[in-house]
């Protein structure tokens, strides 16, 4: 994949992002403080005017940037969580003029392992943590059985998303859900739905066939 | 001497709890840096960011927060900013804003202020 073609895929995301705000925040009303898609919209619809007004070098610098923009604008857990994940991703891919399968599969695990530092968090604790870390073994494991890389990015998807359905059966330990514990039980991560939404922009950008030649 | 910026979701919270240090320390230095730069809530990379550059000496700077979010984008402030002395405390945000800039007051240095906020507790 090039660097035009992650910007585009970010570009997907963030339309997605904006357009889940109203969905993102009701379910962070439900365990949170009801900002989630506020916050997301907010950091993503300054990503956009940043994408769209400048041109980048590397898909790392795309990263960079998309990660810097979070940084300073979403004003949530989210801003500093997905910050690092995008920092740790631009990181995992630094001087690659073209990113590959197994590139975009490090990257993405970088970036979960980055949440994982900086939320002093694990799976488990009802975070994006329960979709990525899922989605990044899935992915793996058809890569290593060598499937096409539709195969390995809609079996991540699917993973993030059976992540989702699996926050709902477990008490947040971390995050402001924490604060009511017990009582987040039925209810979805608005984090892990998320993330889960940005890995389904991807799915699509792939399986629309405009990206499958160059992610080999 | 020794200087505090105090993060908060709450422009108003961070403001207040300056207030409440001034009270006991009134020649303290602590900076708010509280809500968002379009008065939301929420934390600031940037106005964090700001904030420990006017805060700052060689003395060094302790970063205060209200809550967990806050941590996070006040770690990613110092990291970036790689200064000597500038660290974020896990301490009571009202109650360790007042000890430490009275501590900051009466000459205490950032390590020994660091330490104590760090062993506070509000039932002792
Ligand atoms: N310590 C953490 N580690 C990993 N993810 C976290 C942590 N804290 C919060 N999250 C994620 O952030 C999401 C909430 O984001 P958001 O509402 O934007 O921030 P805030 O909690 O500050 O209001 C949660 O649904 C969860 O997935
Ligand atoms: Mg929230």
């Amino acid at each position: 994949m090039q660097t035009n073609e992650v910007a585009a895929i970010v570009k997907k995301i963030a339309v997605r992002i904006i357009e889940e705000k109203q969905f993102l925040t009701e379910l962070d009303n439900a365990i949170g403080d009801g900002d989630h898609g506020i916050n997301m919209a907010r950091g993503f619809e300054a990503v956009l005017s940043k994408l769209d007004s400048e041109a980048y070098q590397t898909p790392s610098d795309v990263f960079k940037v998309v990660a810097m923009t979070l940084i300073s604008t979403v004003g949530g857990s989210a801003g500093p969580l997905y910050g690092t994940a995008f920092l740790n991703m631009s990181k995992a891919t630094a001087a690659k003029t073209e990113i590959y399968i197994n590139d975009f599969i490090e990257a993405v695990k970088s970036g979960a392992e980055g949440v994982s530092m900086r939320g002093k968090s694990t799976e488990g604790e009802k975070t994006m943590l329960d979709s990525m870390f899922p989605a990044v073994r899935a992915m793996q494991n058809e890569a290593n059985k060598g499937e096409s890389h539709a195969r390995i990015i809609e079996a991540g998807w699917t993973a993030a998303a059976s992540g989702v359905e699996y926050t709902k059966t477990i008490a947040a330990t971390k995050g402001r859900a924490s604060y009511i514990g017990e009582r987040s039980i039925g209810h979805q991560d608005p984090g892990a739905t998320s993330f889960t939404i940005m890995l389904e922009e991807v799915k699509k950008a792939v399986k629309n066939g405009s990206f499958c030649n160059s992610i080999t | 001497m020794v200087a505090f910026v105090i993060v908060s979701h709450s422009a108003k919270l961070s403001e207040g709890v300056a207030d409440l240090a001034r009270m006991s320390a009134p020649n303290a230095r602590i900076f708010p840096a509280g809500g968002l730069p379009d008065g939301a809530y929420g934390t600031s990379f940037d106005l964090i960011s700001e904030a420990v550059k006017c805060a700052y000496s060689e003395e060094g700077v302790i970063l205060i927060f209200d809550m967990g979010s806050a941590a996070m984008t006040s770690e990613m402030v110092v990291e970036s900013l790689s200064l000597n002395k500038v660290r974020v405390v896990d301490c009571p945000v009202a109650e360790g804003a007042v000890l430490g800039t009275v501590l900051a007051e009466s000459g205490v240095d950032f390590d020994e202020i660091v330490y104590e906020l760090e062993n506070f507790s509000k039932t002792e």
